[in-house]
């Protein structure tokens, strides 16, 4: 049989998230098919039959796809389903959001947040904000996971040949329809994809400082900026900057923790980072628990410092 | 409009798991136990929605053990109206758990379920959606705002980069993210009212639901142990160190 991937882009541009999907999907069956499923997304198709290891791309395109929501999505995918072994999508709002309506329309369990595969029917997953990490098996006719994407390292964008076909599109039910989108604009690396991070916490203690002290790091750095739940609760940092259990799980080769004391659900977000920097004045803090280099100081005058060593 | 919140009893946020020996599960003997963090803030919508005269009645319902009739009493010391509690010993999934949230929706013809977007024992976010689809209802998915508006809902979604505003028809299924409200701190008058509140108690056989796990757990393992680094003394030795021995930059 063949493993499908559900494609996460914006119509325009297909998302890094997806090579992750494809990397893990290649574990599971050595033929790999993905869906981009989008309004006017030709050009997303075709990023998609260029990403390795692909065999087949699907393109479904209709106005009822054009946002990625749910239910018309979900349709779509369950469509296809009868010619798949597989099905993975990323394990992020896009992929959390539709994976699990097409598995219940399929009567089969989902495997959640896989970041192993051990066999094609075997998994391991992060339990308990990732304290400790299950290996289940499943037993149904398909299996529907979901891929954390720090799991897998990604296939290569270019140097595949797949061909891409048109599919039906499945009638709109019009359950639900797009209002708007506020997307935070910016010229940083996107947190799950940056190489360096500089995350921010309750520590910075305010909105303001929050700007003053960790933009500049970021800027030296060239890195995306992130939040623990703590700061962004507080409305120091806008909440898809959110590091942790219930935000994004990231894994960059360096992140800097600044002012962030590392509670579980936050190290449960970033602990698989190469190397992770804690700055911090109480030298109790549990972040210091994970850091490679730990620095006892006051932010305020540790940062700028830094920014001005960098 | 009848409004059911489903609620689910997890090993307290606070706790620090610990794997069991035998490498069979977490060990929860003696372990605090509470209302799943996000059902609570599930709760909490509700009950405002209720307060506005958007909601009727609130029926919580929680799938599990006897003692998930504690997490009920919570939820009615919240505000919800009363409870259903659907008990089985069996571990119950998130695909048994949609099941049989389904046939609780269908026996009580709520119009509006509101649940968290994922429980954090098992961290698998699913029910919500797969319950949406096994209705046939929309989804809003995350929520950190909710409008009802007649026959829609409009709900602003946390999603990655940014937020989404998406309309979804009625009857609809919506799970909420950790910003959607601050649930309130219940008081001891709200307690003491709630033990008067009724519990209806129901098997999934009642409910004709096959609960069986289509998951097998082979095995729980302690993750990977990420071991302290060392304290440098100052920043000029941080840099050095993340340029020279790290090479990160």
């Amino acid at each position: 049989m063949t493993a499908l991937v559900i494609a996460e882009h914006d119509n325009q541009v297909l998302k890094p998230s997806t090579l992750n999907t494809i990397a893990a999907a290649l574990l599971c069956d050595p033929q790999v098919h993905v869906l981009v499923a989008g309004q006017n997304c030709a050009a997303v198709a075709q990023a998609a039959a260029q990403a390795a290891g692909v065999g087949k791309v699907l393109c479904a395109d209709a106005p009822q796809l054009a946002a990625g929501l749910a239910e018309a999505s979900a349709a779509q995918v369950l469509a296809l389903a009868p010619s798949y072994s597989h099905i993975l999508a990323p394990a992020t709002a896009f992929g959390k959001n539709i994976a699990p309506r097409v598995a219940a329309l399929l009567d089969v369990a989902q495997v959640s947040d896989i970041i192993h595969v051990q066999s094609p029917d075997t998994f391991d997953r992060p339990i308990y904000a990732g304290n400790a990490i299950a290996t289940v098996q499943s037993s149904d006719k398909v299996l529907v996971i979901t891929v954390r994407t720090t799991g897998f390292d990604p296939v290569a964008a270019t140097g595949g040949t797949a061909e891409v076909s048109s599919v039906d599109a499945v009638a709109d039910a019009g359950l639900s329809s797009l209002v708007g989108r506020e997307t935070t604009k910016s010229e940083r690396p996107e947190l799950t994809a940056a190489k360096i991070i500089v995350s921010g916490g309750r520590g910075l203690g305010s909105k303001e400082n929050f700007e003053a002290v960790m933009t500049p790091l970021a800027d030296k750095l060239g890195a995306a900026m992130g939040a623990s739940r703590a700061a962004v609760d507080a409305g120091y940092a806008p909440n898809d900057w959110q590091v942790g259990q219930t935000g994004k799980i990231v894994a960059p080769q360096l992140y800097v923790a600044v002012g962030i004391s590392g509670a579980i659900q936050h190290l449960a977000g970033m602990k698989d980072s190469k190397v992770i920097v804690a700055i911090n004045k109480d030298e109790e803090a549990p972040i210091f628990g994970v850091a490679d280099y730990g620095l006892v100081a006051d932010l305020f005058t540790a940062v700028p410092e830094m920014v001005k060593q960098l | 409009m009848k409004v059911l919140v489903a609620v689910k009893r997890v090993v307290d946020y606070n706790v620090k798991v610990r794997v069991k020996s035998d490498g069979s599960g977490i060990d929860t003997a003696g372990v605090k136990m509470s209302m799943n963090p996000f059902d609570e803030i599930a709760v909490e919508e509700a009950v405002r929605l209720k307060e506005k005269g958007a909601a009727t009645e609130i029926v919580a319902v929680s799938c599990g053990v006897a003692a998930c009739g504690e997490t009920l009493r919570t939820a009615m010391a919240i505000g919800a109206d009363r409870g259903v509690l659907v008990e089985s010993e069996v571990e119950l999934q998130p695909l048994a758990v949609a099941k049989l949230l389904k046939a609780v929706v269908e026996k009580e013809g709520a119009q509006l379920v509101i649940l968290g977007k994922q429980a954090i024992d098992d961290d698998s976010n699913q029910t919500g959606q797969m319950l949406a689809a096994l209705l046939g209802w929309s989804q809003a998915t995350f929520a950190s705002k909710v409008e009802l508006d007649g026959t829609q809902a409009k709900v602003t979604r946390e999603v990655d980069g940014g937020l989404e505003t998406i309309a979804v028809k009625l009857p609809a299924v919506i799970t909420t993210d950790l910003r959607l409200n601050e649930p309130r701190y219940v008081t001891l008058p709200n307690i003491m009212k709630a033990k008067k509140k009724p519990i209806d108690t129901l098997k999934p056989e009642e409910l004709g639901v096959d609960v069986s796990p289509r998951l097998k757990t082979l095995k729980v393992a302690e993750p990977p142990k990420r071991g302290a680094g060392v304290k440098v003394p100052d920043v000029g030795t941080l840099v050095a160190r993340l340029k020279t021995e790290a090479k990160v930059i």
